[in-house]
């Protein structure tokens, strides 16, 4: 059979739409639901057929309700029997039609009410009657079709009978022995001729959408009937919007993948392997961990926390690298240093001869020196004892930050910015933080590691191999190691006293290091420097600075503005007995330490900085230079006024005349002696 | 978050790092249902926990027909035993509104503040310092009645409005799309809306009445005071207050499940600014 030519118009499909929307209803509904809805598929069926007054349940109701019974579940069956049949069906099923047309139609009105027990949301497929081999309804009718598309095209209003001579239906689709104009249409009566119109609007499509009214609620009500919520009426509303909402965003089929999960997926793709690999318990953190353990030499590893950020959060695990493995690396890079340091000594010498050569015509030299820059902590001591790795998400790389330098310490102690997520991101501030955001967030990390990690009393205790205090200028005890003999404090011991914890990380001085350094002692090269050039001397007396020794106990901590600077609690208050001792730092939010018997840990989780109550002022810039020294000689001195100058003058001439005067006077006496 | 669904909404908000230990979340699970016996009311949220030095408040929130309208909150120390807070008024805002630092844990506890007041004896007029009490429990119910005001975010279309008046819990809302997700437009302040009356009427046409009652948090001051992300590939978005730091908002695209809770010391960063 000849398809419909495609050059079908909205309305076309629209008809076709709500047809087959139904016949596919009714394809799910045989099945899915074949047992219970026999009946009620009959009816529906019949509904849509001209067969719906149930006297003409007859011959074709048969057929139908065979084919139902003879395949219950599954489409595919039904389809086979509906495509050999749908040939036949219209021939057998029109001229009974043709005897009872208009009756048929009168009839279904009422049917039509009945709606089929599973409703699928509109598929808005583009099968139409006209395909015969998709549509595997077997109870197409032409009828319906006829009339919905008939009420359709009426826009005048006027609601009498009907010709069905729509040269769009005489499809070829059609046998040819079958007219529809060959059947006679008898007078309906008034009453269905009102409910032909009330129909008739009802299947009216709005203006907007493609949806009528009709359609519309025979959805919502089918919506209803499938979920049979607690409470219809009270949400009518929404199962109202709903319905609407579907119709234009259609669910999506269970069959295609949603790309909008890919993310997920592959997340969870990459964390399975890490469990896979390792133990298959524990974190997912930890499973990270293992991978990096496997991928650096790495002899100690220990998860030290999370950062969180604006966009991305940093997860940080704690690395101690095993000997002699990571010092390659750092004399690599202090080779590179050195040898742009004395590019730029060599490079210094030569400018000196030549200022020498010509020294008038140069602008004069400042002479404000940058304060020297303080050396970085060695790897492995200080501040720098630990290697940091961080990354986003479990799953992704880790990145290894770099060593931490004094002045960034100082920088990131002066100011405080959220992290972004992303380590390359330039900090802008003031006072300029020399790095990106991966320095500063090993600054914090250096700063907050220093402040709060801790441990109970006996944990560590101090080698005893240790050289004198006084060699290192008071810089203490640096190293420590674990206890052997450590028994483990009680829960509520640690509970109730600070001094059971004490810090096992040094205390970073402010100069930014943990151990103090002359900035003012100079290397070789810089003495001969300063032999040859002009530098003068304004060494100014540094004071040493001297921080609290390793193993302090957390009573001798500074307290906030009368604040106690830590926190201690039972976790869990109702059965002591199993309880963990659990500490929290009021100056590091976030940074919390527990301790049951003989283990304990720290962990930090939060934004990565230091808790004030003052509110957060800005270091204001330093004071203008000046531009030259201040002394009598460049001191600028006012003019003397006109009468100043006056009465300078007038005072020298009455000295002059008193003075003129008294050689007279003297003269005078003078004479007079000689004369007696 | 819901107290029906307290570990699932726990176990989403624990990225942020807080969360409770095994018989915390035992207790507050009988407790919140005995509460919601108690005293009648339709939902019953645990809204967080604010931490004071010498112990910590359990806060839960209940909430009647009305999902706007007034909330009670209560107190508990052990998750057990609950108070009802009194409400909150202007004055007790303003008062409270001098007290820095953090909570002492101690309900009881009274905040010493020193005015320097006019006194008026007959002809003179002098300052005095006059020392006023604060108690902390005035302080906890105008924190937890800004931050309410403040951060509590509700997702578009989790609530509707009813033509009568009272706005409802919407059935039907399934979640939002993922694009929905991570916009800041689709998330809106649970609390009755402020600047909506001030926008143009073209703004306004697009807007849908029941469902869009309430003011996004595009136009939040300041501007990027919300930091947005999305955990576990894209299974689920976690919304982070700036403004107040321990305020996490969770939602599972595509499910009903979302929520949010306060842990933190209960005091606002002054010092947003400085940090973006």
């Amino acid at each position: 059979m000849e398809e419909q030519p495609q050059d079908e118009k909205k309305s076309q499909s629209r008809r076709q739409s709500l047809e087959t929307r139904e016949a596919q209803d009714r394809r799910r509904t045989l099945s899915q639901t074949p047992s219970v809805t026999g009946p009620t598929d009959v009816s529906a069926r019949g509904s849509r057929g001209s067969l719906g007054a149930p006297p003409s349940r007859g011959s074709p109701g048969l057929p139908l309700s065979q084919k139902s019974s003879g395949a219950p579940g599954s489409q595919g069956s039904l389809g086979a029997p509906g495509e050999e049949a749908t040939e036949g069906k219209p021939m057998e099923s029109v001229p009974q039609m043709g005897s009872q047309s208009l009756h048929h139609l009168v009839g279904f009105v009422p049917s039509d009410v009945s709606m089929p027990e599973t409703y699928a949301p509109m598929g808005g497929s583009q099968f139409g009657p006209y395909q015969p081999m998709d549509m595997s309804s077997d109870t197409f009718q032409p009828e319906p079709l006829l009339s919905s598309s008939s009420y359709l095209e009426e826009d005048e209003g006027s609601h009498g009978p009907y010709t069905i001579d729509d040269p769009l239906f005489r499809g070829s689709y059609m046998e040819p022995s079958f007219g529809p104009l060959d059947y006679e249409l008898p007078e309906p009566e008034p009453r269905e001729l009102m409910i032909q119109n009330a129909k008739a609007y009802l299947l009216k499509t709005s203006v907007k959408c493609d949806l009528s009214l009709y359609e519309h609620l025979v959805n919502l009500l089918t919506k209803i009937l499938n979920e049979r919520p607690e409470d219809p009426l009270a949400i009518l509303e929404s199962m109202n919007r709903t319905v609407q909402q579907d119709w234009f965003h259609k669910k999506l089929d269970t069959l295609r993948d949603d790309p909008e999960m890919q993310p997920t997926y592959e997340m969870a793709e990459k964390q399975k392997i890490l469990f896979l690999r390792g133990a298959g318990e524990g974190e997912q953190e930890m499973e990270e961990e293992m991978q990096l353990v496997e991928q650096q030499p790495v002899q100690k590893c220990r998860f030290w926390g999370k950062i969180l950020g604006l966009q991305r959060n940093y997860l940080v695990a704690e690395v101690e690298f095993r000997e002699g493995e990571e010092e390659e690396e750092e004399e690599e890079a202090e080779e590179l240093v050195e040898g742009a340091g004395e590019g730029m000594e060599g490079r210094g010498e030569e400018e000196g001869e030549e200022d020498e050569e010509k020294d008038v015509d140069e602008p004069p030299k400042p002479t404000w020196k940058p304060p020297p820059v303080i050396p970085r902590e060695d790897s492995r001591t200080g501040a720098n004892k630990y290697l940091y790795f961080v990354c986003n998400e479990p799953g992704r790389p880790w990145t290894k930050l770099p060593h931490v330098t004094p002045a960034q310490i100082v920088n990131a102690r002066k100011i405080k910015k959220f992290f972004t997520g992303h380590l390359d991101t330039p900090i802008v501030s003031y006072p300029p933080f020399p790095g990106t955001e991966a320095s500063y967030l090993r600054a914090q990390i250096a700063r907050i590691s220093a402040g709060t990690q801790i441990s109970p009393l006996g944990f560590y205790q101090f080698g005893e191999e240790e050289g004198d205090e006084e060699e290192e200028g008071g810089a203490g005890r640096d190293s420590y190691e674990e206890n052997p003999d450590f028994e483990g404090i009680p829960v509520a011991e640690l509970v109730d006293s600070l001094a059971n914890w004490v810090h096992h990380t040094q205390h970073i001085l402010p100069q930014g290091r943990c151990t103090w350094v002359n900035p003012n002692q100079k290397s070789e090269e810089e003495e001969e420097l300063g032999e040859e050039g002009e530098k003068a001397d304004e060494l100014e007396e540094v004071e040493q600075e001297i921080g609290p020794p390793l193993l302090t106990p957390l009573s001798e901590d500074a307290e906030i503005l009368q604040l106690a600077p830590w926190t201690a609690r039972l976790s869990c208050p109702l059965c002591p007995q199993y309880s963990v001792a659990m500490i929290r730092s009021n100056l590091w939010p976030g940074a919390y330490a527990y301790a049951i018997g003989r283990k304990f840990e720290n962990i930090y989780i939060g934004w990565g900085h230091k808790y004030s109550q003052e509110n957060f002022n800005p270091t204001l810039p330093p004071a203008v230079q000046t531009e030259y020294v201040i002394g009598p000689e460049t001191m600028e001195m006012a003019d003397p006024t006109v009468e100043e100058e006056q009465a300078l003058k007038a005072a020298q001439e009455q000295a002059l005349a008193a003075a003129e005067e008294e050689e007279e006077d003297e003269e005078d006496e003078e004479d007079e002696d000689a004369d007696d | 978050m819901d107290s029906e669904s307290l570990l699932l909404s726990l176990e989403l908000a624990s990225g942020s790092g807080q969360g409770l230990s095994p018989d915390r979340r035992a207790s507050l699970l009988t407790s919140l249902l005995l509460v919601k016996r108690d005293y009648r009311y339709e939902r019953v949220l645990f809204w967080g926990r604010i931490l004071g030095l010498v112990a910590d408040y359990y806060i839960a929130q209940g909430l009647g027909e009305d999902q706007l309208g007034e909330r009670k909150s209560l107190y508990s120390l052990n998750c057990m035993e609950w108070s009802l807070l009194p409400p909150a008024t202007e004055e007790m805002a303003a008062q409270t509104a001098v007290v820095k630092g953090r909570f002492m844990g101690d309900p009881s506890h009274e905040y010493e503040h020193i005015e320097m007041q006019r006194m008026t004896e007959g002809d003179r007029t002098y300052e005095d310092e006059v020392v006023i009490q604060i108690k902390e429990e005035s302080r906890l119910v105008s924190v937890i009645d800004q931050i309410d005001k403040a951060v509590a975010i509700i997702p578009r279309g989790a609530l509707f409005k009813t033509p009568f008046g009272p706005v409802h819990v919407n059935r039907t809302f399934e979640g939002l799309t993922l694009a929905d997700s991570k916009k800041l437009s689709s998330y809106f302040h649970f609390v009755e809306p402020v600047e909506l009356k001030n926008k143009s009427l073209l703004e306004k046409a697009d807007l849908d009445p029941s469902l869009d009652f309430m003011d996004s948090l595009e136009h939040d001051i300041p501007k990027g005071s919300w930091s947005i992300q999305m955990e576990r590939g894209n299974a689920l978005v976690v919304l982070r207050s700036l403004l107040w730091p321990g305020l996490t908002f969770y939602h599972a695209p595509r499910t009903k499940n979302h929520g949010y809770i306060y842990v933190g010391t209960g005091e606002k960063n002054i010092d947003l600014p400085f940090m973006l």
